[in-house]
């Protein structure tokens, strides 16, 4: 079979499975909605395999292969086909997606078990995960554009998935108006780029974009900025930090966690706001040619991760803290696409996708045991009760602070090693993200050491003595509101690691991919992600990375330093400070009380989400009243509708004055007329 | 006498028949004056025969005269039966058909 | 002597509508008609249409006004004289009185102006087309005018109209006979079920609204199923 045969195939069994779990729905018995939903996305990984071996049979230059369907619409003007581009960054990406969605879907058999809309879910992942292939696997951007709505309006059904939950509803709503702001950039963009190029193709955009659709051929430091291009590519920036959650459109991530564990899992850490760093990774010919957008992207990226950091360190909400974690960690992967490190990048997104799909599935476990409570400050000690749990933890949270021999390490300092050979004012990135790998270290060593170290609080005794916590009234865990375990709210059995083993295997696999992944992209040793993505990047300039050894040393030895610092001081904190009268922990709280202003910065997340109230929201709530208040109901209700109706009704009640009922006005009427019409012919003889 | 004289009888008697028609109340009186009419528009219909020389004007007449037998016909059964149910004779009061 | 005899037949036909249109009391009217309609067969002869003449007297005068005669005798109404029509009548309802009065009023107006016209239209000066004598007249046993002369041209050149005059003549002797049924009858509507050919594929009243509101039963529908 050919490459792009397998690249349809990729497509097709997600698709089937959306399909027939969404209309098996009531035929499909117990937990094989789940076993269906994984093996369509375990076939889909095979395909991608084996495009990945059929791709690489083929000669180097030959490695970027469009396949289409059929035509969509064709005039004169536009040429938009169902086409895919498969090539090695669009392999790379559907390998992760899949590779990773597989394992989430087996998770989720065990974690969704016995919940009202089980087949439903699967039937939302399965379409998800179809989504986000088709995005990848796009080869012109209306399919782009297609894959990047289908995998918003995924994020909102997931997001909201428990629907009799208010605050569910509002943060899926939230993800979605966010995403569509994205979305508009992104059409935007895809405008300003047609407008000159003339075609929706990529492949045919980025050679029309190299020979000088947009007046200017030299890439790299000759490029000067047009600015079609540079506005085109600010828009599609704007796209990317929507769905990837950057400053300043990020307020949806932190909401999103009130989705079901594995959905925080797959979507949003492992997929879907990386899809904002493919789309720059794939652009990168237009990015090139416009140098201040690859600025803004660095920026922006790099803001993202110093930030969420900050955050990180003051919430206590266990998926908060994950999810601010990813926003950081997208921040360096944003940063390093905008910088030219195209091949660390797309490595920190692989290993990225490993260790945090692999500390959200040991969250989901830990709030399991605490049936369904996620709050840091109502967890300890679970060490002894949940061991897996706690080595999966150890594991993912190694990984994410960039200790060696994991693999975050290797990912993380060679987009920083990058961002320091750009030199210039990327030294300024260089620093921030090595503050950022210190907060990294700090919270999520925070966050392991408060769940696991420490007394074990009740529910951890409970399960030592071999009982999982149950909660007699199930209560929403962020506003204490009693539900029940019916459709729409989530099912009253909680399943925790050490008892479930699609759980554990899915948690187990993902651990030896935190672990060795990193073992590919070693520097100065070998450069499988780098060769295997040349082709896509054959015409970035600096694709290379000229590492000079000093700074590598530097570099390396700076990062294992930085984090074990991190890890040390929250282990100062958190496990050796102690708590105090109050139960809170002394340190903390000494240090609290001393930078008491930058804290109630960091809880209240740098007020972004009230900024955004008083900037955008109030202003359209005020519109949207004046607008019904005064124009709808003056103008257009009264005056226009009110003055139609009322010529229409004063009309009629002048004509129906003719009827009165006089059977002999109507005979004088007849007879006048018949006068008149005699007049009429008398004149005119 | 030349046909115009026939012509002004007909229609001083059509007129008198329309006046009668709009003027009076009782509604078997509208009927005869109903008829006037159409008698008037006999006798033009007969002197036209007569000018021209053929018999059309005659067979119409002749129609003219079975519609106004079907139609006194009907008119009066409609007016008994306005009668059996206890209305008002009276044109002005029947006026019940009003917008 | 035929313009004396057209004079006192035009006369008669003249005074005889005057006397239908000013007469108070209905049967006055009627025997008024009657007159009028006697000297208008005058006037018939003297245009040499003797069979249109003898239907009329025979038919018009005849059979027609003589219904006329018994139906204003079984309903009789009320006359009112023409000046209180013209001014008003008091007593009717006032709104109703007012409007009509103006009406009445109106009409006259309206029929005089009709009058005025139709004369200006047919005697006008530049009219050469009715000022003569007519055409010239041959007599003979099946010549114009003669019961021949009509028969032959009803049954050859007007056979359609005249067939679907008697046709007009049968729907009015029909819907005569309707208009004077007398509703409730002799005895109630009978309670046999009528028999139609769609009972066979299924049985008799279901699915009408009567079943669906209750008030009746579709046959074989079952002992003791509740229609919703």
């Amino acid at each position: 079979m050919s490459t792009t045969t397998y690249g349809w195939l990729v497509l097709l069994f997600p698709l089937l499975g959306t399909l027939a779990t969404a209309f098996g729905y009531r035929v499909l018995p117990g937990r094989s909605a789940g076993w269906l939903g994984t093996g369509a996305i375990f076939l889909a990984f095979l395909a991608a395999l084996g495009a990945l071996i059929s791709l690489q049979g083929h000669a180097a230059g030959d490695r970027q292969m469009v396949s289409s369907l059929w035509s969509y619409a064709s005039t004169a003007g536009i040429d938009a086909q169902m086409s895919i581009l498969v090539d090695p960054l669009s392999v790379f990406m559907i390998l992760v997606v899949s590779g990773v969605s597989t394992l989430i879907h087996l998770y989720s058999i065990s974690y969704m078990d016995r919940d009202r809309g089980f087949v439903r879910y699967f039937s939302y992942l399965n379409f998800f995960v179809f989504s986000m292939l088709l995005l990848v696997l796009a080869g012109n951007f209306l399919l782009l554009i297609v894959g990047w709505a289908f995998v918003g309006a995924a994020s909102y059904l997931l997001i909201s998935f428990w629907y009799r939950r208010t605050t569910a509803t509002k943060a899926g709503i939230k993800a979605f108006v966010i995403n569509v702001v994205g979305d508009v950039g992104l059409v935007l963009g895809t405008y300003f780029i047609f407008k000159h190029t003339g075609t929706l193709d990529l492949l045919k955009t980025f050679h029309a974009a190299e020979t000088g659709a947009f007046g200017h051929t030299a890439a790299g430091t000759n490029a000067t900025n047009g600015g079609d291009l540079v506005a085109g590519c600010v828009l599609l920036l704007v796209g990317a930090f929507a769905k990837s959650a950057q400053i300043p459109l990020h307020t949806w991530l932190p909401d999103a966690m009130e989705g079901p564990t594995p959905v925080s899992s797959l979507i949003h850490a492992a997929t879907m706001v990386t899809a904002g760093v493919y789309l720059i990774a794939r652009m990168h010919p237009l990015f090139e040619l416009a140098p201040a957008a690859q600025d803004v992207g660095a920026v922006v990226g790099a803001a993202t991760l110093l930030i969420a950091g900050t955050i990180g360190l003051a919430q206590t909400d266990i998926k908060r803290v994950i999810a601010y974690s990813t926003m950081s960690q997208i921040g360096y992967m944003i940063m390093g696409v905008s910088v030219g490190a195209y091949a660390a990048g797309l490595f920190h997104l692989m290993t990225h996708a490993f260790f945090k799909a692999l500390l959200f599935m040991a969250a989901g476990s830990l709030i399991g045991a605490m049936a369904g409570e996620q709050s840091l400050e109502k967890m300890g000690g679970f060490r002894k009760a949940m061991p897996f749990t706690y080595g999966c933890f150890i594991v993912g949270g190694l990984a994410l602070s960039g200790i060696p021999p994991f693999s975050g390490f290797f990912s993380k300092d060679e987009i920083l090693l990058v961002t320091g050979e750009r030199g210039g004012w990327h030294w300024a990135l260089y620093v921030v993200g090595y503050v950022g790998a210190l907060f990294t270290a700090i919270y999520t060593f925070r966050m392991i050491f408060r769940a696991f170290h420490g007394e074990p609080v009740a529910e951890a005794r409970e399960l030592e003595g071999g009982h999982v916590h149950h909660a007699e009234v199930p209560r929403n865990p962020a506003t204490g509101e009693e539900e029940d375990a019916d459709v729409g709210f989530p099912g009253p059995v909680h399943a925790i690691a050490e008892r479930a083993l699609p759980m554990r295997v899915a948690m187990g696999l993902l651990a030896l991919g935190a672990v060795g992944a990193g073992l590919i992209q070693i520097p100065k040793v070998d450069f499988v992600i780098d060769d295997f993505l040349r082709p896509s990047f054959a015409t970035a300039s600096g694709y290379e990375p000229h590492t000079k050894t000093g700074l590598l040393a530097i570099g390396l030895t700076l990062g294992t330093l930085i984090g074990l610092a991190g890890i040390a001081l929250a282990y100062r904190v958190w496990v050796v400070g102690g708590r105090d009268a109050d139960g809170r922990f002394s340190v903390a709280a000494a240090i609290q009380a001393r930078t008491r202003p930058l804290y109630e910065l960091f809880v209240n997340k740098w007020y972004f989400d009230e900024a955004i109230d008083l900037l955008v929201v109030r202003p359209m709530a005020a519109t949207g009243a004046f607008a019904r208040d005064t124009f709808e109901r003056v103008f257009v209700d009264d005056t226009l509708v009110g003055g139609t109706t009322g010529i229409v009704r004063a009309g009629s009640a002048a004509v129906r004055a003719a009827q009165s009922g006089f059977v002999r006005y109507y005979a004088a009427l007849l007879v006048l007329g018949v006068t008149g019409v005699g007049l009429y012919f008398l004149l005119q003889a | 006498m030349s046909i115009a004289w026939y012509l002004a009888v007909s229609a001083i008697v059509f007129s008198l028949g329309a006046l009668g028609v709009m003027t009076r109340r009782n509604p078997l009186v509208v009927l005869l004056c109903l008829e006037l009419m159409l008698n008037g528009g006999n006798l033009a219909l007969i002197a036209f025969s007569r000018m021209w020389g053929n018999g059309d004007g005659q067979i119409l007449a002749i129609v003219v005269m079975t519609v106004a037998a079907c139609e006194v016909c009907i008119g009066l059964g409609m007016i008994v039966a306005i009668y059996r149910r206890q209305l008002p004779i009276d044109v002005d009061e029947l006026r019940e058909l009003q917008g | 002597m035929s313009a004396v005899l057209f004079f006192l037949a035009a006369i008669g036909v003249i005074s005889g509508a005057v006397g239908v249109v000013v007469l108070r009391n209905p049967f006055f009217s009627v025997l008024a008609l009657v007159a009028h309609l006697v000297s208008l067969a005058v006037l018939f002869l003297l245009l040499r249409a003797e069979f249109v003449a003898a239907v009329q007297v025979v038919v018009y005068a005849g059979a027609v006004m003589v219904l006329y005669v018994f139906v204003v005798a079984y309903v009789g109404g009320e006359g009112d004289s023409i000046g209180e029509r013209l001014r008003g009548a008091n007593g009717s309802l006032s709104t109703g009185g007012s409007v009509g009065s103006g009406l009445r009023l109106g009409g006259a107006i309206v029929g005089g102006a009709l009058l005025v016209e139709l004369l200006i239209a047919l005697l006008g000066t530049g009219l050469e087309a009715t000022s003569g004598y007519g055409a010239g007249y041959v007599p003979g046993p099946k010549t114009y005018g003669t019961p021949a002369y009509i028969g032959q041209l009803l049954l050859t050149r007007f056979l359609l109209v005249f067939e679907l005059a008697s046709f007009l003549l049968l729907i009015a002797a029909v819907g005569g006979v309707v208009l004077a049924r007398r509703r409730g009858g002799i005895g109630e509507a009978d309670e046999h079920e009528t028999f139609a050919p769609l009972d066979v594929l299924r049985p008799l009243g279901t699915g009408t609204t009567a079943e669906g509101v209750g008030t009746r039963v579709g046959a074989g529908a079952g002992v003791g199923r509740q229609l919703p």
